[in-house]
């Protein structure tokens, strides 16, 4: 077995509308080592969302539209399954942890259930067994099993959260994708989650992919990070890579944009303008517009990826030169 | 960049427009409806006969180019006759609707905007009164009035107002709880104008779409009261009364029912259809 | 500086089914002209209410606020009317706060024609002169909410709130709904048009790293309750309150070597629904004993630092 679990080559996904096409996710490449947390940092509409639905091949299609590329689960490419093979792996292999804790409960069945039923999709047991095996989850996840018959509306949000988790873990699946997972939650709730989370990696030795806007959260959780910005992927490498060397411009300014609870100085340093509009994506590099270092060079054509150490990928033409 | 200049402002109206127009089905009922409305506003231009005038000595006769679709038992032109009845249908559909839209809007605007004891009271009244079946109403109502065209529209407009009132109420209700409401008051304005200006325009759009499909369903209870007597009143034609007239001879000149009875299909699916598609143009979630 | 706003003891209930709901819970503060006061806490625990009370959009159950050191609690409705020109909000999400059927121009000009203090030309040029202010281009005018994004839309707001020359705006989780970048542009803004116009800010805020970066007081709120109110550094430096250093050892930092050793807090926040009398933390707090059960009085530790802990000597 090789030791990376899932291969990104080059994905790119469109959205088609009536009047347009989005370009959500141009030529991305990534891979997911075995027993990795990575994380996908980006804002708004950056396509992070995206990638993952598309690794669980749940994006709707139409209106999305995948343009290219393939997605390599233990070496196999999840692109060519048909549907039935796909829903083995799904929720089976490689689980999702929703941003909405409140939405990804079923709210008129009991959560002890919910869990039950995902168990048994999965697996030839009986109902007993996956029942036993639904209070051990709640347990796990720190909710007494008492609370089994108990329905979504009596939990709060980072209970419910839990149960999210404990449904997504139930099968233990090889690979799961938490998109902005505390995100919803106030951030004592927030760390009691991501800590438990960070526990339960251990004990079930799977592979994350943490997909988030809050850099604290990635410095938190993240062996290695991916930083997205209009659907590419700007920079790739180690969590100390990324925080000690950011080579990336947008990498540098989203540092800088952040208030620092240890600094004295009365203005933030913010990345002047927005990200392009998805429909209509410059040429040439897309942070161009934003970029106090952008020069010519950068207007010609996308750019290269430059490895400026082992393992720590930037697609900026000035990068490695020094001068970035 | 073509996004220098300043942007031009759209219209509501041409929005919707724009919207609509990328559901064929809903423009061809919207003509559908446009049609129906010129036949009704021409009638007299372009019915070949009046509608009572009768010829005895040729009853039941078969399409010719003399009687496009032939005679009623009476000897008049049932082609004229359609394009009469096509008036009452549509005014019943037209007049009631807005009688009720208007009072339930108003009736809903007040109970959901006020809330508290006033919501209760006028809500429980509606209730009592939603208790009745619609179509007793309208019969009791059209009974006690006396049969006519106008009973007949009063009658079914009042049935509708607690479906408009109840509608009108849940819309303003959950815009009512929008931070947008609670800055006009932060900026001092008044009851009066944040219902007017912030609360109506955002509240009407799922009236638009009952009211479309209210006009639909009016007409329909219109041919219905007419269809057991107590609508439109002979000779005027109506087409749920020329169905009822059609009946005992239904065997004979089943076709003196199917004709007005298509109409009044094509009519109120014309109307729901549009009113499905104006819900979607309508929906700001489907647009970009 | 003179003092703009004060509250003393203020409290807000709501009745609801399950009784009464301590929504603000004697709260007491004072706000100088042209500083800024964060107030933090988590959802829930009232920090939303009590900037809406202090401006009078929802009526104080109890206690006294007072604005340029007049008693506003009670205002006539002409009072008030003068007092909305004066203080101004400016709320967290800019999809729901603008009026979806007003373009852009429209929703700056409202204010000023209720104000009718200017005429059709004078507001025109305001409107142009406010745009400019917060920084969104002239072609906008026409535009609608929806067409714009999240910090445009945030814009709006800000100049809706600066139309009608405001001198205290409670600013209510403005940039919690923005992605970091955009965030920075509007922190940025909102700390020079404070530099520019002498205003007073109320930050309500669940964000710790921001509320400490553009305040000169913070008040930490749990459960319609005032646990540690101090000077913005003390309160990162020294927090006394086991809720307040809970808060602050929970917030995700930026760094891969520095990751902090964590207070995780047992269990979460309880109803504020017929609190008990007592310490509202006691329940997750690690040091509770029996003292606590008792009602927790404010106790000045040092000058202007506040805390509601009958035990912050001895933790």
């Amino acid at each position: 077995m090789s030791d990376n679990l899932l291969e990104i080559r080059e994905l790119t996904v469109e959205y088609h509308t009536d009047e347009a096409v989005v370009h959500a996710v141009n030529g991305v490449n990534l891979t997911v080592k075995r027993g990795e947390t990575i994380g996908l940092v980006g804002e708004t509409g950056a396509g992070k969302t995206t990638i993952a639905r598309s690794i669980l091949r749940i994006l709707q299609t139409p209106p999305a539209k995948f343009c290219g590329g393939e997605i390599l689960y233990n070496g196999q490419n999840i692109m060519a399954l048909s549907e039935r093979e796909m829903r083995k792996i799904r929720g089976n292999k490689i689980a999702m942890i929703f941003q909405d804790p409140m939405t990804a409960l079923n709210p008129i069945e009991k959560v002890g259930f919910q869990i039950a039923e995902a168990i048994k999709l999965h697996n030839k047991i009986t109902k007993p067994e996956a029942e036993r095996r639904a209070c051990d989850m709640l347990e796990t996840v720190g909710i007494p099993m008492e609370r089994y018959n108990e329905y979504p509306h009596q939990f709060s949000g980072g209970m419910k959260q839990r149960v999210v988790i404990a449904m997504a873990l139930a099968c233990n699946p090889e690979l799961l994708l938490a998109d902005e997972p505390t995100t919803a939650l106030d951030v004592t709730i927030q760390a009691q989650v991501l800590e438990m989370m960070q526990s339960l990696r251990e004990k079930f030795g799977a592979s994350v992919v943490m997909i988030t806007h809050d850099l604290g959260v990635v410095a938190d959780s993240c062996d290695s990070v991916a930083v997205i910005y209009a659907g590419e992927i700007a920079e790739y490498g180690s969590a100390e890579h990324i925080f000690d060397y950011p080579a990336h411009p947008y990498t540098i300014g989203l540092f800088n944009s952040l208030p620092k609870l240890d600094s004295t100085e009365r203005r933030l340093k913010p990345i002047k303008g927005l990200m392009p509009d998805p429909m209509n994506l410059p040429r040439g590099c897309k942070f161009r517009d934003r970029c106090q270092n952008a020069g010519d060079k950068c207007a010609e054509r996308t750019p290269d990826v430059v490895e400026v150490s082992p393992g720590h990928l930037v697609k900026c033409v000035l990068a490695g030169r020094g001068d970035a | 960049m073509q996004e220098q200049k300043v942007r031009k402002k759209k219209s509501r109206i041409g929005e919707i427009w724009r919207q609509l127009k990328k559901n064929k089905i809903a423009v061809i009922s919207l003509w559908v409806i446009v049609f129906v409305v010129l036949v009704a506003i021409f009638a007299p231009l372009l019915a070949p006969y009046s509608y009572e005038q009768q010829d005895r000595t040729d009853p039941f006769a078969s399409p010719s180019i003399k009687h496009l679709l032939g005679t009623d038992k009476m000897g008049r032109d049932v082609f004229s006759r359609l394009i009469w009845g096509s008036r009452q249908s549509l005014q019943i559909g037209a007049v009631s609707t807005a009688i009720s839209a208007i009072a339930g809007i108003i009736l809903g605007a007040i109970a959901g905007y006020y809330g508290g004891w006033l919501d209760n009271l006028l809500m429980r009244l509606l209730d009592i009164y939603q208790s009745i079946p619609m179509f007793l109403l309208c019969v009791t109502f059209a009974a006690v009035l006396g049969p006519s065209l106008r009973n007949a529209v009063i009658a079914i407009g009042i049935s509708m107002v607690p479906g408009f009132a109840r509608l009108m109420r849940a819309s303003i209700l959950s815009i009512r709880e929008m931070e947008y409401v609670e800055a006009a008051r932060s900026i001092n304005a008044s009851n009066g104008r944040i219902i007017r200006k912030h609360i109506i325009p955002n509240a009407i759009s799922p009236l638009i779409v009952s009211i479309t499909m209210g006009v639909g369903s009016s007409a329909l209870a219109g041919a219905g009261l007419s269809f057991i007597g107590l609508g439109v009143q002979p000779p005027i034609p109506e087409w749920g009364g020329m169905i009822s007239d059609a009946r005992s001879i239904m065997r004979a000149h089943g076709e003196l029912a199917m004709y007005p009875g298509i109409c009044v299909i094509i009519t109120v699916l014309a109307f729901n259809l549009l009113g499905d598609g104006l819900r979607d143009a309508l929906d700001p979630r489907l647009k970009n | 500086m003179p003092t703009l706003v004060e509250a003393k003891n203020l409290k807000k209930y709501f009745k609801t089914g399950g009784g009464m709901l301590h929504a603000v819970d004697d709260i007491s503060f004072r706000l100088d002209e042209g500083k800024t006061l964060g107030v933090v806490g988590e959802s829930g625990c009232g920090k939303t209410t009590l900037g809406r009370t202090i401006i009078h959009l929802l009526d104080p159950t109890d206690g006294q606020v007072f604005f340029e050191g007049k008693d506003i609690t009670k205002p006539t409705s002409k009072e008030l009317l003068a007092l909305r020109e004066k203080m101004q909000i400016i709320f967290q999400d800019p999809y729901s706060s603008l009026n979806p059927r007003m373009s852009v121009s429209e929703s700056i000009t409202e204010p000023l024609i209720l104000q009718g203090k200017l005429d059709k030309q004078g507001i025109r040029a305001e409107v142009r002169q406010l745009m400019d202010t917060v920084g969104i281009a002239a072609r906008f005018e026409n535009s609608y909410p929806h067409e714009l994004d999240g910090g445009r839309r945030q814009r709006i707001g800000i100049a809706r709130a600066l139309a009608l020359k405001p001198k205290f705006i409670v600013c209510d989780e403005p940039v919690s709904a923005l992605d970091v970048s955009i965030q920075a542009q509007i922190i940025n803004l909102m700390l020079d048009l404070q530099e520019e116009r002498g205003l007073a800010y109320m930050f309500v805020t669940h964000d710790l790293s921001v509320v400490k970066y553009i305040s000169n007081d913070i008040l930490v709120m749990y459960l319609g309750q005032m646990v540690e109110k101090a000077p913005s550094d003390e309160l990162f430096k020294n927090p006394l309150h086991p809720y307040t250093r809970a808060l602050l050892s929970a917030i995700p930092v930026p760094d891969i070597h520095n990751r902090k050793k964590r207070i995780i807090m047992q269990g979460e926040i309880t109803s504020p629904i017929n609190p008990k009398p007592g310490c509202r933390f006691m329940a997750r707090c690690q040091h509770a004993s029996e003292e606590c059960h008792a009602p927790q009085l404010q106790k000045e530790a040092s000058a202007n630092h506040f805390v509601a802990c009958c035990k912050y000597q001895q933790i």
